[in-house]
């Protein structure tokens, strides 16, 4: 443990909230995934992880190394990014494929189809 | 300059993206302009939809609304989570009717709507142009309309359109 | 003494991971459908990223660096394949 006890105070005690920003949303998030009930609460739980969570300590990360080794070091923000991109993609992926199957399954507590909902409206008014 | 570099913003991104990843040296310049012109040609054979970018100058406020709401809802989530049972809390589905027809403001919309905890994006119609998304903590439906169609998508309009 | 800080900190911070893993891997096992398998699964690889980001906080090598970015990737890919069978039933159409 060296290398940690080169760095500055600052920068030591700065990583360290960070890391521990980060880590506990992080906890929560998965935490969350275990409390609620349903897929769609389910579905809100683990953007607590990969939105700030991944950012803290990335934050953290990118403050360490750039004091460490006195040069600014940035290619962590790559992993942000890319997170902050995909995690979305498959989200918006899964809650669609569940609402196809809740629907294939005709369960009561998903709405039906815009499309339909209007047919149904429409027929409702010819009667 | 369009026979040269199809998509200037995807090259200049793959040209940061390369020194990031190694080092930011003229050697590492060339290699990566290089590497990045082969890919945006190879980009052209997909055609992808040109995005148009109105007023750019407003991208940068939007960037900083995003994160702040995304912190902001982060905390509210970890609260909900801490709470548990305690608390009675109803979840649902919210239908929003959209304005915006451009697809890359509805993708940019579709990530700010996911990425931000509590809210999620589950179905857009393009027919009818009806957004469904999915709110943790419904305490007003309407309000949550107000809040996406004021906060993010007029900002988008005038963004894109 | 910054430094011990940081040093517990960071070990505090590998257990909270581990333990975010943890339940991750009960809600994959447990799961009532497929959907949360799969949702589960995909936090669990975020998760791993983030651990293996801290540990190379902790040995001070930027190595670490090139395996989570390698995570990040696979696991993304990963996700969106088995989200697209949900759907479908297959991931190639």
């Amino acid at each position: 443990m060296t290398h940690i006890e080169s760095l500055p105070a600052w920068a030591a005690l700065l990583t360290a909230l960070f890391v521990l920003i980060g880590a506990s949303l992080t906890l929560l998030g998965a935490i969350g995934t275990l409390r609620f009930h349903r897929f769609f609460e389910r579905v809100h739980a683990p953007t607590l992880g990969t939105s700030w969570g991944t950012g803290a300590i990335v934050i953290s990360s990118m403050i360490f190394f750039t004091v460490l080794q006195s040069r600014p070091v940035f290619h962590e923000i790559l992993i942000g990014a890319f997170i902050t991109v995909t995690t979305p993609v498959t989200l918006m992926l899964l809650a669609r494929a569940a609402l196809y199957r809740d629907r294939a399954e005709g369960r009561e507590d998903v709405p039906p189809h815009p499309a339909a909902l209007r047919r149904k409206a429409s027929s409702g008014g010819e009667d | 300059m369009n026979r040269v570099l199809p998509y200037p913003l995807l090259a200049a991104s793959l040209l940061i993206m390369w020194m990031l990843l190694n080092a930011f040296t003229l050697g590492h310049f060339v290699l990566g302009a290089a590497i990045s012109m082969i890919a945006t040609h190879a980009m052209t054979s997909l055609q992808p939809s040109k995005p148009r970018l109105r007023r750019w100058q407003l991208l940068p406020r939007l960037a900083a609304i995003v994160m702040l709401d995304i912190l902001r809802s982060n905390l509210a989530v970890a609260t909900i989570v801490l709470q548990g049972r305690r608390r009675e809390r109803v979840s649902g589905f919210v239908a929003i009717p959209l304005e915006l027809r451009d697809r890359t403001a509805l993708a940019l919309l579709a990530c700010i709507v996911t990425s931000t905890p509590g809210t999620a994006w589950v179905e857009y119609d393009t027919d009818t142009e009806i957004l469904l998304i999915h709110v943790l903590d419904l305490i007003d439906e309407d309000g949550w309309i107000e809040l996406i169609k004021n906060r993010y998508e007029s900002l988008l309009l005038e963004i894109f359109e | 003494m910054s430094a011990t800080i940081l040093i517990w900190s960071l070990t505090l911070a590998h257990l909270m991971l581990v333990l975010a893993m943890a339940c991750n891997v009960y809600r994959v096992i447990r799961g009532p459908r497929a959907q949360d398998r799969v949702l589960c699964l995909d936090a669990m690889y975020v998760n791993a990223m983030l651990l293996v980001l801290t540990f190379g906080m902790r040995t001070g090598s930027t190595h670490y660096f090139e395996a989570a970015l390698v995570i990040a990737i696979i696991g993304f890919v990963s996700s969106v394949a088995l989200a697209k069978f949900l759907m479908r039933g297959e991931v190639i159409e």
